[in-house]
């Protein structure tokens, strides 16, 4: 399989998997909200195949591509978010904590950066092993008005830890503008700790592998962190209760000439017609799957709310006397 | 068994859990010239990899010790001053200790966090006198606050062999107080309180280093009210079942608390005698006033608990609802 085809692939694997579970929340099969991620698909894309099996992500509240990316279970992500027993987390975290540490995804997280520093800490354990292994952290435009993110460069740098910082800017802090809510330049935030920082095309799934790539073996090296503001775009609100809500901060005509630059329709002018249709019926048939299976997967028993508070198998109280 | 003062016996700890578990490390802010004396030594002993100073980023330590757990290491995070925790709560309360459920138990998160001082020491203001553990144990984090020294090495044991976060509160009050330490201290296992003195008219619950008050205040009732003291050493997780015994025994309660009074670990306490237990008469909580801590002395001391406040709740507690 080409680069090109596995890139791709992986993008459509997104991009559907988010098309389902936008289907599964309005027909109340999946509670709460979930965080689509469509329009971002190239940089979880291309920043997670960089990378290698032990190298380990903190992802954020819109971290379902970074978890396919990263090579998550599809049938485990589904069975979780519909809350099931089978899934990833076994029904207690959903589509905001979604994890899999057995392969480096130290979780979705529901405040935003709050992960910044798990990576840090991670790197620094790496490092002091003398392994190779390397830290991502993501997290939006918005999360570089976080003190715990400014804190988290500072010590990054400090140090030379094997970290890349991923900035998503999709240009909306939920509905506040970039312009409105950052003053200076993201990347020269990062150039101020001394981090390398480099501003990547976020529609461009080549430029952001290229850019992780180096970002990745410079970390690898000892050459210390990197920054990479990708400049990408969510086609959809902040989340999914936004359809209903006739919200006025984005124009149509600003997200349509985004989607003039959609990264999976890019994929597809690059190969030809029968390998696309191949992927795509691919990639149906293992989404039908994973839905089928977290479909099957028993509900939690009530009875199990108070299991897997404590690592050592301490059971707090009820809300109830005895 | 040796004489031994509080902190040497808690940083003892600390350096031997330091020597046996080369995963275990310390951060916090001026640990290599250890300001606080809990992490004196262990620079040189242990090295650069082990003992980490860090820039006043409570945040990013707090998250960063989580990191490294996740990545398989032990920790122990040190905080100067008892407010810290509250730039840390979210690290700690939001992530570190919700960690285990939201990963359906994938994850273990063995952090410590120390507070080495904590509660008010006289002159230190508004700022650096709390002492916040009612906070940790209502978000269901573990908490231990031990008042001896035997109790503060064999909590300090087991709070870093512990596979959860636990805080690790040292009172600033018994910092410098000596008391026996065993040549060979086993751990004291978290959840399990101690009575101190035996009595049987009423239960005294002290918190932290009011112990030492309330040992003091049962001395000088003694032939008048017998008390027996109940120090919790873990405050969540409660040792209900022995505070049940104790006041299945007395069917009388006090509760000194250096915590403020609105939701305060007292509250607690009250609450679950009054529903679980039997009580012929009122119990009653001596805590801190609902007010920060002013900087003049005599202020300082006006709304802390005191021993008078406690002898009075003792009788009124003793003589309620007598013949």
């Amino acid at each position: 399989m080409s680069e090109t085809e596995r890139l791709y692939r992986t993008m459509l694997t997104i991009r559907r998997f988010e098309e389902r579970v936008v289907d599964l929340v309005n027909a109340n099969e999946i509670a709460g909200v979930a965080h689509e991620y469509v329009g971002q698909e190239a940089v979880a894309t291309g920043v997670c195949a960089a990378l290698r099996a032990d190298d380990v992500i903190t992802s954020t509240h819109r971290g379902h591509g970074h978890l396919i990316a990263k090579g998550a279970d599809l049938r485990g992500m589904m069975a979780e978010l519909l809350g099931r027993v089978d899934g990833l987390n076994r029904g207690r975290g959903g589509s905001m904590h979604i994890a899999d540490l057995g392969i480096g995804i130290y979780g979705a997280n529901g405040i935003v950066a709050a992960g910044s520093p798990f990576a840090a800490g991670a790197a620094w354990s790496f490092s002091v092993d003398g392994s190779a292994r390397v830290a991502v952290t993501f997290f939006g435009d918005g999360g570089m008005n976080q003190g715990v993110l400014q804190e988290t460069l500072n010590v990054a740098a400090l140090w030379s830890l094997p970290l890349v910082f991923v900035c998503e800017n999709n240009g909306y802090a939920v509905t506040l503008a970039q312009e409105r809510s950052t003053a200076g330049s993201v990347v020269g935030r990062a150039a101020a700790y001394g981090i390398a920082a480099e501003d990547v095309d976020g529609m461009d799934v080549h430029a952001v592998h290229g850019a992780a790539g180096r970002a990745v073996a410079r970390a690898r090296e000892g050459g210390g962190p990197t920054f990479l503001e990708c400049r990408t775009y969510r086609y959809f609100g902040h989340h999914t209760a936004e359809r209903t809500m006739k919200l006025t901060y984005r124009t149509a005509e600003e997200i349509e000439r985004w989607r003039l630059r959609d990264p999976i329709v890019a994929a597809e002018a690059s190969l030809d017609a029968d390998t696309v249709e191949r992927i795509r019926r691919e990639v149906d048939a293992v989404l039908d799957d994973a839905i089928a299976f977290a479909r099957e997967s028993a509900r939690p028993d009530p009875a199990d709310a108070l299991e897997y508070a404590y690592a050592s198998g301490l059971r707090p109280r009820r809300g109830v006397p005895g | 068994m040796t004489q031994v003062r509080y902190l040497p016996a808690m940083a003892q700890a600390l350096r031997d859990e330091m020597a046996a578990d080369p995963s275990l490390f310390v951060i916090g802010e001026d640990v290599r010239e250890s300001l606080r004396g809990v992490t004196r030594g262990l620079y040189e002993e242990f090295g650069a990899d082990r003992v980490l100073d860090m820039p006043i980023s409570e945040q990013m330590f707090t998250g960063f010790a989580t990191g490294a757990a996740l990545a398989g290491r032990r920790c122990v995070v040190e905080y100067q001053i008892p407010s810290l925790l509250y730039l840390a709560f979210e690290q700690i309360a939001n992530q570190a200790q919700k960690l285990r459920l939201m990963t359906g138990g994938q994850a273990k998160v063995p952090v410590v966090y120390l507070v080495p001082g904590s509660g008010a020491r006289l002159g230190l203001a508004a700022q650096h006198s709390d002492h916040p553990y009612s906070l940790f144990a209502h978000a269901g984090v573990k908490t231990v606050l031990p008042s001896t020294p035997a109790d503060a090495y064999g909590l300090m044991l087991s709070a870093i062999r512990d596979d959860d976060p636990v805080l690790y509160f040292a009172p600033a009050a018994v910092l410098p107080l000596r008391g026996e330490l065993p040549d060979q201290q086993d751990p004291v296992p978290i959840g399990r309180a101690r009575i101190h003195r035996s009595g049987s008219d009423v239960t005294v619950v002290a918190v932290g280093h009011v112990v030492h008050d309330a040992l003091a205040v049962a001395q000088e009732l003694e032939g008048e009210v017998s008390i027996e003291v109940f120090d919790p050493r873990t405050l969540f997780p409660f040792d209900w079942r022995l505070l049940s015994e104790s006041v299945g025994r007395t069917r009388r309660l006090v509760v000194v608390d250096d915590s403020n009074r609105t939701c305060g670990l007292g509250a607690e306490i009250v609450a679950t005698a009054a529903e679980e237990m039997e009580l012929v008469a009122r119990p009653r909580r001596i805590t801190r006033a609902d007010v920060p801590i002013a900087f003049a002395v005599e202020l300082e001391r006006a709304v802390l608990p005191s021993r008078e406040q406690l002898v009075e709740a003792v009788r009124a507690v003793a003589t309620e609802g007598r013949p």
